[in-house]
């Protein structure tokens, strides 16, 4: 069995501006106190560390919201605490987002030498009037001029593409990867646009403003990009990531693995093995909430519940199938206490594997290439 | 003989919305039968549905007390009859109870194919017919015209037709003085024994099953013991009386009377409408007329949406037939849809109105298969024969002689620049054309159906060829041999019982093509290709495919969504225990509630 990670993830929710296509807990205010939020923050970690003692840390891992707008100091500052709150790895993978904007890639430097050593950068897509669709404040030159940057500044860095974008072909994208592959260095996420409740282009989309690509071209685009990126070396290592080997988000396989991982700031879940128990945490999802939960009561948590039995089978195989390696089965048996035959509907099981969307041995279950593809109704059929 | 010079017994005929419950209402306000205060709108309307839909499903009669211009009193019995032919049965036992009818007609709009059956019907129970005209306050009223037209359509003389406006009340007086004058005195005898005809029943929550006659001779008084001549039962009268609406007793009715009785009866199915009703100790010999038992025509399988309300969809048909004896109902099991009944009806309206009284009065979700009708199977080697009411029942071919199906006849009124579809809407059906003639510009078309042409989804394409202006209404007419075949709709290679339909083999290609493609839209991708074929025994006639889901993934997954994207899951979940599941295929219930819900093509 591969050796846990256990990594610990730190939201910072602000934004300059809100993206229509985005989901996330962010929020845009005017000005805020940095200092209040860097105690803020420290305490909440404090805190976590009473639950989760002697934890070997081997990821930290900044999201947001925008977190490349944090002042280095406070990302220094949160380093250095989880370092005094846990042991650390040695070859700790230390994440943290960033816009490509120019005047947060002067901040670069400052990352790199609170710790920072792998940036993830929202570039989002390298054709301008599709930068523009996405609510996206950089433009294209900000965009390569941020990647020169960051590949000069940190050994590891990734950045992201969004596609399925409206009129897109397979010409088009095929051409916009390929320049993307020109800066790529051993990371890309490749992301289909998704509308989400409660974001300004559901509203939009319902009211008929753009069309997206259908069921058809959405799976020709994503299989155009899986040969593709399995062509120069990157294959998927999970479904919309690519990476050379060895140079998979390790903070992100904790998540795929179910592995443990703490998470502080507004809105940010955990899962911690505790006593044989799958412990849920969540914290307070807006950030004055959190703030002022944090300084009265000491943490920022506003749920903490075990995972019930059927629930923690679901997010094993949801998360786990997402991933080209699959689920080992002594990880799978440790954290369910049952073989995946026994665990796992009988029928769908035999279906998938006859349809060849599923393969199970000794050592792994996995989804293949074409299962992966459909992994919501695969799933839907494997489930008791 | 008797005197019965002061007594009128009369039915109305009126196509739906011209005007009937009103004028009713107004008769009876004219003759004070109720207080101002008591008035409702269709007061002999009854039930929620009847009201709603305009129309009767249930006999009901009202005693009016009228003094004529002549200074004498009358009484006149008004007798509101079901207006549609799946209650032709009734209708006729309504009109044998009475000795006139008046015929409302629209006077803008004219005589419609409903209102002719009706009055046919009158005419052979040799009723006197004073037609009424009405809403002559119209500006569209054109009452020459529409005389015109009821002497060269139905052959009544309309020189002296009533000419009313029942929503304002004008000229209802007329109407009074009409059925005074032109219509005959019933006759009978008192001193005969009693002959009284079962018009109709029903049942009351407070009086258990209450029997509405009318008595040819003879006195029936309370306490006496009755005997049904058709089934034979005895029962001790308890109440006798009449309708004002309001029931009144008044402890006996005699010759040339119509009114209601009660004596103990528990089900509605005890009471044949058509039987006659006699004294026990004094028996008349022979039974009144025209007694025939009600038969469904049209059947269909009704399956409650969610299985746990079987026992419910079981009582609640209980129930119902408490009230209405003239439908049949038995368990019948799906593979397809689960545990449900076969309901035999005496018409698709009737059927309809089941189903709508079993949503809305005991709160059913239900799927409702396709009507089909009641075919006669003859088997080789003079197997005999057998009736037909489920296609899923039909023999193996080979020990099959020959089909039976019923027909109808069919008339049709119809504007006549529609014509044309309507002739090839016909003969699309397999119709056979009788007879074809016009009255101004309206041309009336007899034709001969088979009826499951027309139980298929005949009534909406008709009505939507004619933007909504034909009518039509038909009776039953014998039944025929026909090249009929069972239709299977195979899914992944497995029959799907709840879409087999028998059909006749021309037209097997045309409804195949249309069930596969409808199917086609309806069953959601899976993670494999799905062939929906049509087939005759082992041939296929109709294929479609549905493709296998191309992609079906989160494109974002991480630490904070996990929660989040479980509960879609669990809901996806959830969603597939709606389902039914067919070899490996998963069908959701709603294909199954539109691939059978006729007439959207």
């Amino acid at each position: 069995m591969t050796t846990p990670g256990f990594g610990i993830y730190v939201h910072w929710p602000f934004c300059r501006s809100k993206c229509p296509y985005c989901d996330f807990n962010s929020h845009v205010r005017a000005e805020i106190d940095e200092a209040r939020w860097r105690r803020a923050l420290l305490g909440d970690l404090t805190h976590a560390a009473t639950l989760t003692p002697r934890r070997r840390v081997t990821s930290i891992f900044f999201g947001g919201g925008t977190p490349s707008l944090m002042d280095p100091r406070t990302t220094a500052a949160v380093i250095d605490k989880i370092a005094a709150l846990w042991p650390v790895a040695e070859d700790v993978e230390i994440s943290l987002e960033a816009n490509p904007n120019s005047v947060e890639a002067q901040r670069f430097r400052g990352f790199r030498a609170a710790g920072v050593n792998r940036v993830s950068l929202g570039i989002q897509s390298l054709v301008p009037a599709d930068l523009s669709f996405l609510g996206r404040t950089h433009d294209v030159d900000e965009a390569k001029a941020a990647i020169a940057i960051a590949t000069a500044t940190f050994e590891r860095f990734s950045f992201d593409l969004i596609y399925a974008r409206p009129g897109q072909t397979t010409a088009s994208w095929a051409a916009e990867l390929r320049e993307a592959l020109d800066r790529a260095v051993g990371h890309l996420s490749l992301y289909q646009l998704t509308i989400e409740p409660g974001t300004a282009f559901h509203n939009s989309y319902a009211r008929g403003n753009f069309a997206l690509p259908d069921d058809e071209l959405a799976g020709a685009l994503y299989e155009q990009t899986q040969a593709f990126l399995a062509d120069v070396g990157m294959p998927a290592y999970e479904i919309s990531n690519h990476a050379l080997p060895g140079q998979e988000s390790r903070h992100n396989l904790t998540y795929w693995r179910y592995d443990d991982y703490v998470g502080v700031g507004p809105g940010a879940h955990g899962r911690l093995s505790i006593a044989g128990e799958k412990i849920a945490t969540t914290c307070h999802r807006s950030p004055e909430a959190w703030l002022s939960a944090v300084e009265t009561v000491g943490h920022g948590l506003d749920s903490q519940i075990a995972v019930a039995p059927d629930e923690r089978l679901i997010e094993v195989l949801m998360m786990g199938l997402r991933l080209a390696e699959g689920i080992e089965v002594d990880r799978f048996v440790n954290e369910l206490g049952r073989q995946p035959a026994a665990a796992l509907n009988p029928k769908g099981l035999a279906l998938m594997i006859d349809l060849g969307f599923i393969t199970l041995d000794s050592r792994h279950l996995k989804a293949t290439v074409d299962g992966r593809q459909r992994l919501n109704s695969v799933l839907e059929q494997l489930l008791p | 003989m008797t005197n019965l010079s002061h007594i009128r017994n009369f039915s109305i005929i009126a196509h739906i919305d011209h005007g009937k419950s009103t004028l009713a209402d107004r008769l009876i306000q004219f003759c004070g039968g109720l207080e101002a205060r008591e008035m409702k709108e269709q007061v002999l309307d009854s039930m929620d549905i009847e009201r709603e839909r305009g129309i009767t499903i249930k006999a009901q009669t009202v005693r009016l007390n009228y003094t004529a211009k002549d200074g004498q009193k009358y009484v006149l019995n008004l007798m509101d009859t079901p207006g549609h032919v799946d209650f032709a049965y009734e209708v006729s036992r309504s009109l044998a109870a009475c000795e006139g009818s008046l015929l409302v007609v629209d006077a803008s709009q004219g005589v419609e194919a409903q209102t002719l059956a009706n009055v046919y019907q009158a005419i052979d129970a040799n009723h006197e017919i004073v037609p009424v005209l009405n809403k002559i306050d119209l500006p569209a009223a054109e009452p020459d015209r529409v005389k015109q037209q009821i002497e060269d359509v139905i052959g009544l003389d309309a020189a002296d037709a009533v000419e009313i406006s029942a929503k304002t009340g004008l000229n209802i007086e007329g109407v009074l003085e009409a059925l005074v004058a032109r219509l005959p005195a019933p006759v009978g005898d008192d001193e005969a024994p009693l002959k009284a005809l079962l018009v109709d029943s029903w049942y009351d929550a407070y009086l258990g099953v209450v029997i509405l006659v009318r008595v040819k001779d003879g006195v029936l008084k309370s306490g006496q013991k009755l005997r049904m001549m058709a089934t034979g039962a005895s029962h001790t009268v308890e109440r006798v009386g009449v309708f004002t609406p309001k029931p009144i007793t008044t402890g006996e009715l005699r010759p040339g009377e119509i009114g209601f009785i009660t004596a103990g009866i528990k089900a509605v199915a005890d009471t044949k409408v058509g039987d006659t009703l006699t004294e026990e100790r004094n028996p008349a010999l022979e039974p009144l007329p025209g007694f025939k038992p009600v038969i469904p025509v049209v059947f269909c399988g009704l399956f409650p949406i969610d299985a746990a309300d079987y026992e419910h969809l079981r009582e609640s048909l209980g129930k119902l037939r408490l009230n209405d004896a003239s439908f049949e109902a038995e368990a019948e099991t799906s593979a397809a849809l689960g545990f449900g009944f076969r309901v035999g009806c005496l018409g698709l309206l009737h059927l309809e109105i089941i189903q709508e009284r079993l949503t809305r009065e005991f709160n059913l979700d239900l799927i409702t298969t396709a009507p089909s009708v009641v075919y006669d199977i003859y088997l080789n080697h003079d197997g005999g024969m057998l009736q037909l009411h489920n296609p899923a029942d039909m023999p193996d071919p080979s020990k099959i002689e020959r089909i039976e199906e019923p027909w109808i006849k069919a008339t049709i009124l119809v504007p006549d620049e529609y014509l044309g579809t309507i002739l090839a809407l016909c003969t699309e059906r397999r119709g056979q054309q009788i007879d074809l003639t016009y009255a101004g510009n309206r041309a009336m078309l007899v034709y001969r159906l088979p009826l499951n042409e027309v139980v298929f989804d005949f009534y909406d394409r008709l009505k939507s060829v004619s933007r909504g202006y034909a009518s039509f209404d038909y009776q039953m007419d014998g039944y025929e041999p026909g090249d009929l075949v069972v239709m299977n709709i195979l899914v992944n290679h497995e029959p799907v019982d709840a879409l087999s339909t028998i059909v006749h083999r021309s037209q097997a290609d045309m409804r195949g093509r249309a069930m596969v493609g409808r199917l086609k839209d309806l069953i959601p991708q899976q993670l494999f290709q799905i062939p929906i074929q049509a087939a005759i025994g082992a041939r296929v006639i109709a294929r479609e495919t549905i493709k296998a889901l191309r992609k079906d993934v989160l494109a974002k997954c991480y630490g904070g969504d996990i929660s989040r994207k479980r509960k879609l899951l669990d809901k996806q979940k959830e969603g597939k225990k709606r389902m039914r599941q067919f070899g490996k295929v998963d069908i959701p219930q709603t294909a199954f509630l539109a691939a059978l819900r006729m007439g959207d093509d």
